[in-house]
């Protein structure tokens, strides 16, 4: 036989399965696109699914106004590449129209904020599906989550009481208001993420790439200095850096690298001894089930 | 590199988590700070070893508890193989976590107590495997260390197993001896069970061939997606017109005549189209985009095949259901939804003929209802043509789901045994 059960063209074609089934049930669905690579490979994976028709659905941004702005830039020419419609959905809007209040002290972030954002405009706009990156090897409340998951009307998330999910067939259906997530990515690896990123040739933000970066130490992460560091009395220096994710500028730490291209960066992923959101992510560092937790509400 | 899909069976007193947590530790799949939070969590609740359940335990309430409630998956790569891991609780839910976890796997892997021998739940993940019809099972004879590495024990147990086997549709039965703990038989070849001339259970699950367990015979082609790009500024493209879908059977090439269903119409195959160029031919699982001569109306739920290799098209269907829902019972008259392959429609249960004892494998049929967790056989009849193979031949085209109108929960899971 001249086509295999080879490990990428197998997470492919389930993805773009996945992407079809959901524009062929579901009325308006979205894409959350953040400039990250996962977000990079589930744009692909979209545009090869209704190929050589546009891809029928916007994608939608939520902005914590805390962006890497070489991610900003990216996203930009991203989507005017493909010419899919962009939505931005701000969590400054929703501070300022009173609905979630700033955290404050040395730790505040607006990462838990981007769920009242992310859920109101879900509401706003209608969406009754959306699909995000997120990959069951990442963290173990994802390694639990439905491909297609079910939102209740408030957009809530119970681990306790999933849909059964068996072969490929996905139960898309909902009443109004509720909507369902959708991982194409579920069954990939980071490793798998980053190897297509090489096979197809995708272009990243800068920040994944190692550059000399202003950055001080918190907790065992490297943190960039800026605006929204909330650094006290740490100390600034400067290092070769590249990011493993790309999040809100607060609580994303970036790992000491000299990777400075896709190959380097690759070998240096296949010899880590630590997770990614393990190594970079303070967001889920803050208890054993602060992922669950977020979820729980409608976090990504 | 291919990938296997494996569920693992048993509960945790059958050394379960600890047999992933060793796969997982050994082909260095487990993280530093994975492996701190685990240490960390366990010497906080006072655990003499550290405990590989809370690797896979991913909810709060299951920590809490001590329990797995739902299907994890885990994920691991060897250089020969990459592999996803269903891993099933082997307590609460049974039944439906175990079904859903076999329904996509390659391999299944059964956990027996050597201390133990066949219990009755061994016969029953045995029963649901091959009820699920996963191509390979694997009989993982554990804690032969508590055995003395006694030969005569695993033959007991092989032999018991054996003889209940042959009851069912095995295909592929392999029995290793192991210990997990020490890692006997799990990634290399045991020394203290110099008698087995077997393979570890890595070494097995990095060689068996999978290839062959798709259905590349019967070309079946679900149309899922009409792909239209009314697109004004490609003139080649403006009368574009493709069908996408998954491959669910059989190999389809371009320039073959092929069937549509339900007209019954014939055309051809003009082009095997992807966003990475045309392709010769598609297989199961690809997702292509086929475009078809001539001017036939073809939607999302229709099917395309061969001219001489139809799927049954029938609104009868008899099918082994294993149900799901708590909140309510099939029942003879009951309406749902059925959804199989990219079609759904209403059906009403027209005969309930028999409850299995997933156990004992003796039919109930004097039963009135199936509750949660339960499998019987059942006729239904649906307001639309399906287009239908048995679930033994094909799992894309045999299988389905049922689906609450009003509430939208996904009720059971239906195995077609033949269509009438």
């Amino acid at each position: 036989m001249s086509v295999d059960t080879a490990g990428p063209s197998l997470l492919e074609a389930e993805a773009v399965h996945i992407i079809r089934e959901i524009a062929a049930e579901r009325e308006r669905p979205v894409l959350l696109f953040s400039g990250g690579k996962d977000s990079v490979v589930l744009l692909r994976l979209a545009w090869k699914a209704f190929w050589p028709a546009p891809i029928p659905f916007p994608v939608m941004h939520v902005d914590t106004g805390h962006n890497f702005p070489e991610v900003m830039e990216f996203r930009d020419r991203c989507v005017a590449k493909l010419g899919v419609r962009l939505i931005v959905a701000s969590v400054q809007d929703s501070i300022d129209a009173g609905r979630v209040v700033e955290e404050t002290g040395r730790r505040a972030s607006r990462n838990r904020l981007q769920t009242t954002t992310l859920l109101d405009a879900i509401e706003r706009h209608g969406f009754d599906a959306a699909f995000g990156g997120a990959r069951r090897d990442e963290e173990k409340a994802r390694a639990k989550e439905r491909i297609v998951s079910f939102r209740d009307d408030f957009g809530q998330w119970d681990p306790k009481n999933q849909r059964p999910e068996l072969w490929s067939l996905f139960n898309t259906r909902i009443r109004r208001g509720e909507h369902v997530r959708v991982f194409p990515l579920s069954n990939w690896t980071e490793l798998d993420i980053w190897d297509y990123i090489r096979a197809e040739g995708l272009e990243l933000p800068s920040i994944y790439f190692a550059h000399q970066r202003k950055v001080f130490e918190r907790d065992g992460m490297l943190l960039t200095d800026g605006p929204y560091s909330g650094r006290e009395d740490e100390a600034v220096f400067e290092v070769m850096v590249r990011y493993r994710t790309v999040g809100d500028m607060s609580c994303t730490g970036a790992v000491e690298s000299s990777a400075a291209g896709l190959d380097a960066v690759i070998e240096e992923i296949a010899a880590t001894r630590i997770t990614e959101r393990g190594q970079t992510r303070a967001d889920d560092r803050t208890s054993e089930a602060a992922m669950e937790d977020r979820k729980r509400e409608g976090y990504f | 590199m291919d990938i296997l899909r494996l569920a693992t069976a048993g509960s945790v007193d059958d050394g379960k988590s600890t047999l992933i947590g060793r796969l997982l530790y050994d082909s260095k799949s487990i993280f530093e700070d994975q492996i701190e939070a685990v240490e960390r969590t366990s010497r906080d609740r006072g655990e003499e070893h550290t405990n590989l359940a809370l690797l896979t335990d991913g909810l709060r309430a299951e920590r809490e508890q001590g329990i797995t409630i739902d299907v994890a998956y885990r994920y691991f790569a060897t250089p020969k193989r990459r592999f996803i891991i269903a891993d099933t609780p082997g307590h609460v839910q049974y039944t439906r976590n175990m079904v859903t976890g076999a329904s996509t796997a390659d391999l299944a892997v059964i956990l027996i107590d050597a201390r133990k021998g066949l219990l009755e739940q061994s016969r029953r993940h045995a029963f649901l495997a091959t009820l699920l019809r996963v191509p390979h099972l694997v009989v993982a004879v554990n804690k032969m260390d508590l055995v003395d590495y006694d030969q005569r024990v695993f033959e007991e147990i092989k032999a018991e197993f054996t003889a209940f086997a042959a009851k069912l549709a095995v295909t592929d039965l392999t029995f290793i001896p192991m210990s997990a703990l020490h890692g006997d038989n799990v990634v290399d070849r045991s020394p203290a069970m110099g008698w087995f001339d077997g393979p570890s259970l890595l070494h097995h699950l990095e060689n068996v061939h999978i290839a062959s367990d798709r259905n590349l015979i019967d070309a079946r082609f679900p149309v899922q997606y009409v792909v239209r790009p009314h697109a004004a500024t490609d003139p080649g493209r403006h009368d574009y017109r493709g069908y996408a879908g998954q491959v669910a059977g059989g190999v389809l090439r371009s320039g073959e005549t092929v069937t549509h269903l339900p007209s019954g119409l014939t055309t051809r195959i003009t082009r095997i189209d992807t966003a990475d160029g045309p392709v010769a031919e598609a297989c199961p699982p690809m997702s292509v985009t086929l475009l078809l001569d001539g001017d036939i109306d073809i939607s999302r739920g229709d099917m395309i095949c061969r001219p001489h290799n139809r799927p049954q098209v029938t609104q009868d269907i008899d099918a082994m259901i294993c149900w799901m829902s708590d909140d309510r019972a099939l029942t003879r008259g009951g309406r749902l939804l059925v959804k199989h392959t990219t079609r759904t429609a209403r059906a009403v249960v027209e005969d309930l003929h028999y409850r299995l004892d997933v156990t004992t494998l003796h039919r109930d049929e004097d039963a009135a209802r199936l509750g949660l967790n339960e499998i019987g056989r059942v006729s239904l009849r649906v307001t639309q043509p399906l287009f239908t193979d048995d679930y033994a031949r094909n799992r894309a085209t045999g299988g389905f789901i049922l689906i609450d109108e009003a509430t939208n929960a996904t009720l059971g899971a239906g195995m077609i045994v033949q269509a009438r």
